[in-house]
């Protein structure tokens, strides 16, 4: 039996460029794996400059929990252990050799063999939005079929779609809970493993956690576990074929991309041949890797494709912008939530080019209810700020901190007067809660 | 980039740190910004932003009590034609009007911008606009003949005791117009109340049979159960009069129909709560209809009707312009509802049974906005049980 699931309060963000047509195969010369992508653990580096290893080969293994490893997506060298400041590993890069056999994963469990292969790395778990723990029973497991993010593309690469169903299997033997599969009603999947959510309505219905509080909302003690529909996939054909796929689809989207355009290629790719002829020239233009939400910004060079492995978005940068009385304007293409400006008149279909400034200056809380407009849970996200801001912990808990993570409060973000940072002010708070606790 | 623009931007430096005029950087800024948007790009979380800022939202409530600000200088200057008698036209009584108020205006100006500019100086931070709307706000709810000494004392109290102490705009608890005007009202009682303050004569002698009490300070002072209302020429004004604003008053707030204007302006750009528009309008209706089914000739004003009643004094205007500030009401959904109608229910109560006060919106207002954090603070509660019942479960 599916669950039916209507978000209201949410908000499609009406950005130009949308990715269409079939993917293209990209072979990356170079993949990177930022560490930075997997919270949770202290990352160890297990290689060094000029290892030979193939797709499948640790790259890192956690400090707290050595059996869980970050894995290199292709066979090849590798390049550069690269460093920021106090040495912080900010990377380890691998330059693609000849096309080798994956490295077959050997263990005794399944749970082992994902741990080994990378694959239980791409799992977060609920609360904290980290790398689920080593040996963590999860009450529940959610498994998102669709992006709902500005531009985002297809969650599941074609030739993956075959093992979902294996991939699920998997998961149900890991929970004593259920598995959930969510998905837009006309995605039309089917899962004898799996309890079937159709959620319907705009973003942010992709986010694992607001279909998890329409389910059963995480409470304190408890946690869930949360995947997109690839990865869940990609564990079935771990499971099936004893070797794991890096494959990955990723839209090449945003008003400032040249053409549009959804590659196939491995996690980690070099950016730089991903976006060859994309960028327009003379322009500043911000590279996101990942949806203008939630995505990390990028230089052009010398970086690479970031967790979820899914998008990347180009956007004006907007800092040479001389816009004159912008308080005042008139222009009907500057785009807001609100009907103070005249954009309302458009009309809804009409897409709008953002570029990266915060249009305004940084002010204390002053609107009221403006964030709960796109906030679909049980939670006052007005007064759970305030919780964070001011490091109430215990009133933190209270107002249900673990029911959330950073990505849900982007769209509060985006559409906040007052231009506060609330995703890094709720990613520093989970932290500290984990780190006490 | 226009010559403008590099022109500031060549001085700038000198505003800096370690630059010449560094003591001024908050005034340089808040000039800077207001020419042009800053180029500010986002260094965390989402990469672009909605449009709205904090200085488009104030000037979207400036521009709806535009309506109310023109008509009341005008209606000024009508009043001060019917009072002495002189036939001016309408463009000179809108002039007349406009020179009666525009120094209140400036002084409110001058002095709250000053406070702000100062204080952002010394905190080192960015000059915040929520003053721009309160500067506006102040005079149009005094009596025109208002000092402006008066307004500046009154003006500075309450942007630095009401507004600045507790941390600027956005952390006050009680509405800084309203504080001005409770201000001057228990300081200086015989300049905000009365018949001698609302209409003004200039040196002109009035008509025979003048009198400029408003219409609600002549219901206070009625004997018997039958109530005329008069206009300042002793003619008698019916309700259409009252809706449209042509009675003396605080100057910026008689006419209902041009405060309509205004509501439509923020309910439909979503800057005011529809929620409190329309619990306090069923509020205050709701205690008018009780008030005149029980009228007594012992509480004058109990005798007008309930809509006529919503039309008189500042009760519109308050419950439109002042019960709606999102940062001194309720900011919970279900709060916003019990608050307005309570400021409603509160300022007909106060108006009708407390005879001291012919007008009892301004503080009805401000006693709600002493009670909005603890109407929030149950509403959060009954989340957080919810949710530690869930847990307990």
């Amino acid at each position: 039996m599916a669950k039916e699931i209507r978000i209201k309060r949410g908000l499609d963000i009406p950005l130009d460029g949308k990715a269409e047509g079939e993917a293209r195969r990209l072979r990356p010369d170079l993949v990177g794996i930022c560490p930075d992508d997997y919270p949770g653990y202290v990352w160890k580096c297990d290689v060094k400059p000029g290892d030979k290893v193939s797709a499948g080969t640790p790259l890192f293994h956690a400090k707290e929990a050595e059996s869980i490893k970050l894995a290199s997506p292709v066979g090849g060298t590798v390049e550069e252990v690269r460093r920021g400041e106090r040495r912080k590993i900010l990377a380890v890069t691998v330059r693609r050799g000849e096309d080798t056999a994956p490295e077959a994963v050997i263990a005794d469990t399944i749970a082992e063999k994902m741990k080994q292969s990378g694959l239980w790395s791409l799992m977060r778990q609920r609360p904290y939005d980290i790398v689920p723990a080593e040996n963590a029973t999860p009450r529940d497991i959610f498994v998102t079929a669709f992006d709902s993010a500005p531009l985002a593309g297809n969650v599941v690469p074609q030739h993956l779609m075959q093992y979902l169903e294996t991939g699920l299997e998997v998961l149900k033997s890991l929970t004593p809970g259920n598995v959930y599969l969510a998905q837009r009603p006309d995605q039309g999947l089917q899962s004898k493993n799996a309890e079937i959510l159709n959620v319907e309505g705009p973003h942010p219905a992709g986010n694992v956690g607001v279909q998890i509080a329409a389910v059963a909302p995480v409470n304190k003690g408890e946690t869930v576990w949360a995947l997109d529909a690839a990865t869940a996939a990609r564990i079935g054909k771990l499971a099936k074929e004893d070797h794991a796929d890096y494959l990955t689809e990723v839209a090449v989207t945003g008003p400032s991309a040249e053409k549009p355009c959804v590659i196939l290629t491995e996690m980690g790719c070099d950016l730089k041949q991903m976006l060859e002829g994309e960028l327009p020239a003379g322009e500043h233009t911000r590279v996101i890797a990942g949806n203008v939400l939630t995505g990390v910004k990028e230089s052009a060079e010398n970086s690479f494709l970031r967790f979820p492995y899914r998008q990347l978005t180009l956007i004006p940068e907007g800092d040479n912008a001389d816009e004159f009385m912008g308080w005042a304007s008139l222009n009907p293409k500057k785009f807001s939530v609100k009907r103070t400006f005249p954009a309302f008149l458009r009309g809804l279909g009409k897409k709008y080019n953002f570029d990266a400034r915060i249009k305004g200056g940084h002010r204390a809380m002053i609107l009221s209810g403006e964030l709960d407009k796109v906030f679909p849970f049980d939670i006052y996200p007005e007064y759970l700020i305030k919780a964070m801001i001011a490091g109430d912990y215990d009133r933190m808990e209270k107002l249900g901190i673990y029911e959330v993570a950073p990505e849900d409060f982007a769209l509060p973000e985006f559409v906040d007067t007052s231009k506060e940072e609330l995703q890094k002010l709720t990613r520093e708070n989970l932290e500290k809660l984990r780190k006490d606790s | 980039m226009s010559k403008l623009k590099e022109k500031i931007d060549s001085i700038k430096p000198k505003f800096e740190k370690g630059g010449k005029y560094h003591a001024f950087h908050s005034v340089f800024d808040g000039f800077y910004t207001f020419l042009y948007t800053p180029n500010e790009t986002s260094k965390s979380g989402v990469h672009i932003h909605d449009s709205n800022d904090s200085k488009r939202t104030m000037i979207t409530v400036v521009l709806a009590l535009l309506p109310c600000c023109l008509f009341g200088m005008w209606n000024v200057g009508y009043q001060h034609h019917l009072a002495t008698g002189e036939s001016i036209g309408f463009i000179n009584q809108f002039l007349y009007g406009l020179w009666a108020v525009l120094p209140q205006i400036l002084t409110a100006y001058i002095v709250g911008l000053g406070i702000e500019f100062i204080v952002a100086q010394m905190r080192g931070h960015e000059i915040q606009e929520g003053f721009l709307v309160s500067g506006i706000l102040i005079p149009m709810i005094c009596p025109v003949s208002t000092p402006c000494w008066m307004l500046a004392v009154a003006v500075a109290f309450a942007v630095i005791f009401a507004k600045e102490v507790f941390g600027g705009t956005g952390y006050n608890f009680l509405n800084v117009a309203l504080v001005t005007r409770a201000f001057l009202f228990f300081a200086y009682p015989q300049k905000m109340s009365g018949d001698s303050v609302f209409v003004s004569l200039g040196t002109a002698a009035p008509v025979d049979g003048y009198s400029g009490a408003t219409p609600l300070g002549q219901l206070a002072t009625a004997a018997g159960d039958q109530v005329q209302l008069t206009g300042v020429n002793g003619m008698p004004v019916d309700f259409m009069d009252v809706f449209w604003g042509l009675i003396p008053g605080s100057w910026g707030e008689t006419s209902t129909f041009c405060i309509l204007i205004g509501a439509v302006i923020l309910l439909a750009t979503g800057m005011a709560s529809w929620k409190i528009m329309l619990s306090a309008l069923a509020g205050g209706l709701g205690m008018a209809w009780l008030g005149h089914a029980f009228a007594s000739p012992l509480y004058p004003v109990t005798m007008v009707a309930p809509i006529e009643q919503l039309c008189l004094g500042g009760f519109m205007f308050a419950i439109v312009f002042m019960a709606t500030d999102p940062v001194t009401s309720c900011r919970t959904e279900t709060g916003k509802w019990i608050y307005g109608f309570l400021v409603g229910a509160v300022a007909m109560t106060i108006r009708f049974y407390n005879t001291g006060y012919p007008e009892g919106a301004m503080l009805a207002v401000l006693l709600m906005n002493c009670f909005a954090p603890l109407i929030d603070w149950c509403v959060v509660n009954s989340n957080i049980r919810r949710r530690m019942n869930r847990v307990a479960a």
